[in-house]
Formats: structure tokens, sequence, C-alpha cells
């Protein structure tokens, strides 16, 4: 999930006595599943728990760029560097179209966009652990964008309108991106030499963990999700998608040959599910502190290329000004 | 020399000036000036590396010594890349890059117009399907010209700043060498002076619409990409962009 944790400011979920009538009318469109509009009446806490939620999934689109572009230079052949190049302009598309989608809410791109800069909003946990190998670029189109569609897939049910169409248009090419980069595994370990398939290996043994907690907290631990599934904005607990992210990618583990970096998972007959073992949750809040192997830099990338492009987006202003006077004259 | 080798160079020539300006593009990632700018500068990327893997593919396969594509772009040593000396120059800031890609496309969509007209029809083809996306690199990047150039006092600077350090191997651009000039004759490439002149004609409107003063004319130049004699920059570009097809010769990806 590309927002993990995204607060509601709620405390307790008012039935619909509780509610004023805006209130009522707003809820009981909800549970009717009438898509919310940029210009219908919603509670503020619902805007803005959707202006982090959708901020956060575009930020995490645009420092996503980041792990891959370590690679894309060193893409081991031209058809790869092509995909990853394709992979790297989708991305940057999807943060647009969040950042879009966003606005519609009365946020503005820019204020967001600072956030990030100063710490003050998040991004996916995913994108603070580094690429240190070419699987990687695999393994991070097959997990991390495995997990992401998980998410999405169900996302595309979310209340407000402008979300939800905009989850639709990023799941196809997501998915596209997810077969892409597992048959990047498959090459490896099926064409591959030694090297290779030990590269795929250690990928997958650096980011298993990592992609599980993308799904973020577990339900226990998951005091703003009760809101959020109330609204209607979430529509599938954390654990329920972690739990369909294990089931349906476990077998794919096998097909590639590769094993599983967990000692206790083990197939469950009796409840048709995979179980599996404790997630270092310990690791998972140091890294949303901000306090992962690469979340300085990450920042300090995206801040850099901010702060490096002001006189660029200054001359742009100035030029487009120029020849509105022009114009004008 | 006949038509054949001559041929295999202008397609290396062709085919390696994508590449690597398609990787020095590459190297923005992430690091532009606005999220638009990340989707136009990798886009662009991918339309030249996709254009230098059919050149290299149809150099491939004249050489015909169980070469492919790949292994002419990840194997094959600086002092064997034809790529012109301008797009290997380190990417700057982002007046030089701009200013580099604005005289790059400038140049190319002309050669690329003139070789959509070749007798050669696999050249033809090639070359109607990239001067499509050439036409919208040369739009974008005249574009940026003007913005930068008559933008802000610093934008302006920076552009007046830019201009010495790449104009200068623009030589390469408006000359031919006895091998291009067969080719020429033969009806397989444009003739060089006419793209060197529809190309300094596009530059000089583009530099007055953009404020910026017309330089001179580029001097001789010692180093000469046509014979593999580069600026110190490829070899290191080079070192990275191989790193993986090199380590491991044997692997398939």
């Amino acid at each position: 999930m590309y927002a993990q944790l995204v607060e509601t400011g709620v405390k307790r979920i008012k039935d619909l006595s509780e509610m004023s009538d805006q209130e009522r009318a707003f809820q009981e469109k909800i549970d009717s599943e009438i898509k919310i509009e940029a210009k219908n009446w919603m509670p503020d806490a619902y805007r803005q728990t959707l202006i982090r939620q959708i901020s956060q999934h575009a930020h995490s689109e645009i420092v996503g760029m980041l792990p891959e572009g370590n690679w894309v230079t060193r893409a081991p052949s031209l058809k790869r560097k092509l995909q990853l190049m394709a992979k790297i302009q989708d991305e940057a598309g999807h943060g647009l179209y969040l950042y879009s989608a966003m606005e519609t809410l009365g946020a503005d791109r820019d204020e967001e966009i600072a956030k990030l800069h100063n710490g003050k909003a998040k991004y996916s946990s995913i994108f603070n652990y580094p690429t240190l190998n070419w699987a990687d670029m695999g393994a991070v189109g097959w997990l991390v964008d495995g997990a992401a569609i998980v998410n999405q897939v169900v996302l595309q049910r979310t209340s407000y309108g402008p979300y939800s169409r905009a989850m639709v248009r990023i799941c196809k090419e997501e998915s596209f991106h997810q077969r892409q980069g597992y048959e990047i595994l498959l090459t490896m370990m099926r064409h591959g030499n030694q090297a290779q398939k030990d590269m795929v290996q250690d990928a997958i043994n650096r980011l298993w963990w990592p992609s599980l907690m993308m799904f973020g907290p577990s339900d226990e631990h998951s005091p703003n999700s009760a809101q959020s599934m109330a609204w209607k904005i979430k529509r599938q607990s954390n654990d329920e998608l972690r739990q369909r992210f294990i089931d349906q990618t476990i077998p794919q583990l096998e097909l590639l040959g590769c094993t599983c970096p967990d000692p206790d998972l083990k197939w469950n007959a009796d409840t048709g599910h995979y179980n599996f073992g404790e997630i270092q949750w310990s690791e998972f809040y140091e890294v949303l502190k901000g306090n992962g192997p690469c979340n300085q830099e990450r920042v300090a990338t995206r801040r850099k290329a901010i702060e490096d492009g002001a006189w660029v987006r200054e001359a742009a202003v100035t030029h487009a000004r120029k020849k509105q006077n022009k114009n004008a004259a | 020399m006949n038509n054949q080798t001559d041929l295999i160079e202008y397609l290396l020539r062709l085919g390696d000036s994508a590449l690597i300006q398609g990787q020095r593009l590459c190297q923005w990632c992430g690091k532009a000036p606005a999220l638009e700018e990340e989707l136009a500068l990798m886009n662009v990327g991918l339309d030249l590396v996709g254009q230098a893997r059919n050149w290299l593919d149809y150099a491939a396969e004249l050489l015909d010594d169980g070469r492919d594509a790949d292994h002419l772009a990840f194997r094959r040593d600086e002092r064997a890349y034809r790529n012109l000396l301008l797009v290997e120059q380190p990417n700057g800031d982002y007046a030089v890059t701009i200013l580099k890609q604005f005289l790059y496309d400038a140049w190319h969509l002309q050669v690329l117009s003139g070789l959509s007209q070749s007798s050669d029809e696999r050249i033809a083809g090639i070359a109607a399907k990239a001067v499509k996306e050439v036409t919208y690199h040369l739009r974008r990047s005249s574009e940026w010209v003007e913005r930068l150039g008559d933008g802000t006092e610093e934008s302006h600077k920076r552009m007046l700043a830019a201009i010495p350090e790449v104009w200068r191997f623009t030589v390469e651009l408006t000359s031919a060498d006895d091998s291009e000039q067969r080719l020429c004759d033969a009806g397989i490439t444009p003739d060089a002076a006419q793209v060197a002149a529809a190309w300094q004609a596009k530059v000089s409107e583009i530099f007055a619409s953009a404020t910026l003063p017309a330089p001179a004319a580029p001097s001789y130049f010692y180093l000469n990409a046509r014979r593999g004699l580069h600026t110190e920059h490829l070899g290191i570009l080079l070192a990275e962009m191989q790193f993986l097809p090199r380590a491991y010769p044997d692997a398939t990806w």
C-alpha cells in the first residue's frame, strides 16, 4: 500500500443518530455506494483524511522513481533499459494524476510537496530500502508493484470519485509493470548463471518483509482504519489485504524456484491461507519515523531537485507572463 | 571502403548518438526541476534509446559477425563508439541540458527528415517513425531555450554560460567526412551541407527569439567522434552503462 498510516483525526465513529442532517445524508450516500464528487458536501475530517492519503500515495509514486533511477543507467540490455524508462515515466504520470485528484479537494500541490520535503508528510516505507543489484528491479516490479496492486484494485471502489478513477487508470499500467518485473526474475532464474540466481534470491530476501509492511500496521494497531472503512475510503483491512498478497504471491515464488525468507511460512489447509511469521514492527515504525536505510537520501534528493530547479520554474513563469503581455499589447 | 562499410559506420553514428543522449537523460531521473519535466525527460530518452536499438539492430545485421544490438551497445569501448561529442557532455545545470538537447534535436530532425527519403528502405522506415518523435523533441527543447533565454535575468545568464560549454562541439554537426559523402552520393543519406544550413537557420531563429546572441561558426576541433576520439566524459559514462554485461559476459537478462 502506498499510504500506510493515514490519520483520520477521528477518535470514535458516530452512528447515524448522532450525526447532523448533512453528515447523515453524506453517510447514507456512502452506504449506498454513491461516489462523492469534488463539489459535494463532505465532513472536514473526510476531506483531510483523503488529502493525506492521496498526497501520500502521490509522494510514493515520485519518491518511488529513485530506487529505480538508481539502476536505469545500468540496465543490462537495451530492452531492459527501455522497460525501466517506460516504467519510471508511468510513475511520474501516476504522481501527476494523484496530485490532480488531491487538488480537487482544495489542497495545493506545492504545499503538500513542501510537507514531504520538510518531513511532515509520509510516503511508502518501501522506498526507503536501497536497490543493491539488478534483480531488485525485477523484485520491485513483482513484489512492490504487486503489493500496490492488491491495494489499488480495492481502491478502485473507494468512495471519493476522483481518487477511484485515478486508481482505475493507474492499475492498468501497474499490472503491466508487475508482469515485467516478474519476467525479469524468471529470465534470471531460468536462463541465468549462478551469480544471477543468487541475485534474485538476495533481492527477495531483502524485499520480502518490507513488501509485507506496505499494507500498514496489523488491524489491532490500526486505529484510523475503522473510520476510513466507515467512509469507504478503505474497503478492506490491512491484514486482509496482506493475507491476499501472500496467498497469491507464494505460488509465484515457487514457480521461480526461490525460497521465502520466513521460516514460519506454512500452508494452512484448514483456513485455506498461508500462515506466516511475525513482521518486525519495530523496524516498520523506525522506517516510518525516518530512520530507515535511505530515508535521508530520498528526501534530500527530492528536496534538492526542487530547490535546484527553482530558477527553471521561475524562468518558465516569467517567460509565460512576458508572452501573455506581448499578446495582449 | 565500400557502401556497406560506410553504411555500418553511419548506423553506429546515429545509434550511438541516440543511445548516449538517452543515457544522459536517464541521469536526470528523480532530479528534474518539475514533475512534468521528469515525465518529459524520460519520454524523450525512451524514444531515443528505442531509435538507438533500431539503428544498432540494423548495423548488427549488416556486420553479420554474431554480435547483436546489445553487444554493440554494451561491449564496445569508447574508441569504438561513434556518438557525437555533443551528446556525451555532462548534463550540467538545466540550461546546459536544454541547450545540448536543442542543438542535437535541431540537427537530428534534419538528418531524419532526409533519411526518411533514403534509397535504403530499411533506413527510410526507421527514420520515418523517428521523425515523429524528434519533431516533438525539438518543439519541446526549442520552447525551453526560449523560456530560459527570455525568462529571468538568472536564466538568461545561465543560458549565456551554457553556450561556450557546448557550442564548440557542434562543429561535428555541420561537416561530413568522405564516408558520409559517399553515402550521400549513393542517395542513402541527406546532403550534409543542406542539413548544416537548415540546422543553422533553426538555431538562429530560436536563439533570436530567446534573446540569445548567435555564436560564431564553430571552428576546427582536434577531437573527432567519427574516428572514436572522444572527450574524457565518455569512458566514465560507458563504465557505468556497461558494467553488468561486462561483469557477467555469459549472462542472459
